[in-house]
C-alpha cells in the first residue's frame, strides 16, 4: 500500500485506494482477490503480492495503453 | 470509548510530531448501517486528537453525495487523506492493524510532501498523462 500511496502523491491523475477486503466482499469477489495484497489497476490488470518499487511501477505502467499515434514527440501528422 | 490504547496513543502522538503541514482526514460513513462504522469513526476521532496539524471532517454518505463524488468516494466507510495539493489517497474500511500503520505513513507523507520515491520513479510518474486508479486489497492482520 505504501508504494501506491507514494505514486498518488507524485501525480494528481493517480488515485490509490486501500481496501479492506473482508469489509467489501463483493468487490473483492469481482476482482478475484484470494490473497493479499492484490493491486487492481484501472479495474483491469492486477499485481499479486508485494514488489520492489521499480518492478511495481513497471508492472503498473505496462498496463497503460500506449499514447495515441501523433502524440509522441516528433511524430508526423498524416 | 477510545479505540487506541494509552501506550499506542503516546507513540502515535510522538510520530505525528514530524508533520510539517496540516492534513485533513475526510471521512464518509453511514455509521449505523455498517459493521465497523462506529469503530472506524471512533478510531479517526482518537487519531485526529493526537496532533494539532491533523483534522477530521465527517460526512454522511447518503446525504452528501456531491461531496462524496468530489472526493471520488463510492462506498463506505471511506477516509481520504488530503491537503490543499493532494486528495488521491483513500482508505476503505476500518484502518486497523497493519493498515493503521499505512494510514500513519500516508498522513506523514502528505504532510511532508515527500513520496520517498527514487528520482527515476518520480520522473516516470510525472510522465503519466491518463487517469490511473490503483485499488490495493488488504486484510487487517
Amino acid at each position: 500500500m505504501r508504494l501506491a500511496q507514494s505514486f498518488a502523491l507524485e501525480n494528481a491523475l493517480i488515485e490509490a485506494d486501500c481496501i479492506e477486503a473482508t469489509e467489501f466482499p463483493d468487490l473483492a469477489g469481482r476482482y478475484r482477490v484470494y490473497a493479499v495484497p492484490k493491486t487492481v489497476i484501472n479495474g483491469a490488470g492486477s499485481i499479486e503480492g508485494s514488489l520492489p518499487e521499480q518492478f511495481f511501477l513497471e508492472e503498473i505502467l505496462k498496463t497503460l495503453p500506449a499514447p495515441e499515434p501523433g502524440t509522441a514527440p516528433g511524430a508526423t501528422q498524416p | 470509548m477510545s479505540m487506541l490504547r494509552e501506550q499506542d496513543a503516546k507513540e502515535v502522538r510522538e510520530r505525528l510530531k514530524s508533520m510539517t503541514s496540516p492534513v485533513r482526514l475526510v471521512h464518509f460513513t453511514q455509521e449505523l448501517n455498517l459493521e465497523y462504522g462506529r469503530e472506524t469513526k471512533q478510531l479517526l476521532e482518537d487519531l485526529s486528537g493526537l496532533s494539532d496539524q491533523l483534522s477530521l471532517e465527517v460526512h454522511n454518505f447518503l446525504l452528501e453525495k456531491e461531496e462524496a463524488a468530489a472526493y471520488g468516494v463510492d462506498m463506505v466507510p471511506a477516509t481520504v487523506v488530503c491537503n490543499g495539493k493532494s486528495k488521491g489517497i483513500r482508505f476503505y474500511g476500518i484502518p486497523a492493524g497493519y493498515e493503521f500503520a499505512s494510514l500513519l505513513d500516508a498522513i506523514l507523507m502528505v504532510s511532508q510532501g515527500d513520496s520517498g520515491l527514487t528520482p527515476e520513479s518520480r520522473e516516470k510518474l510525472a510522465a503519466v498523462t491518463q487517469p490511473l486508479h490503483l485499488q490495493v486489497f488488504v486484510t487487517p492482520t
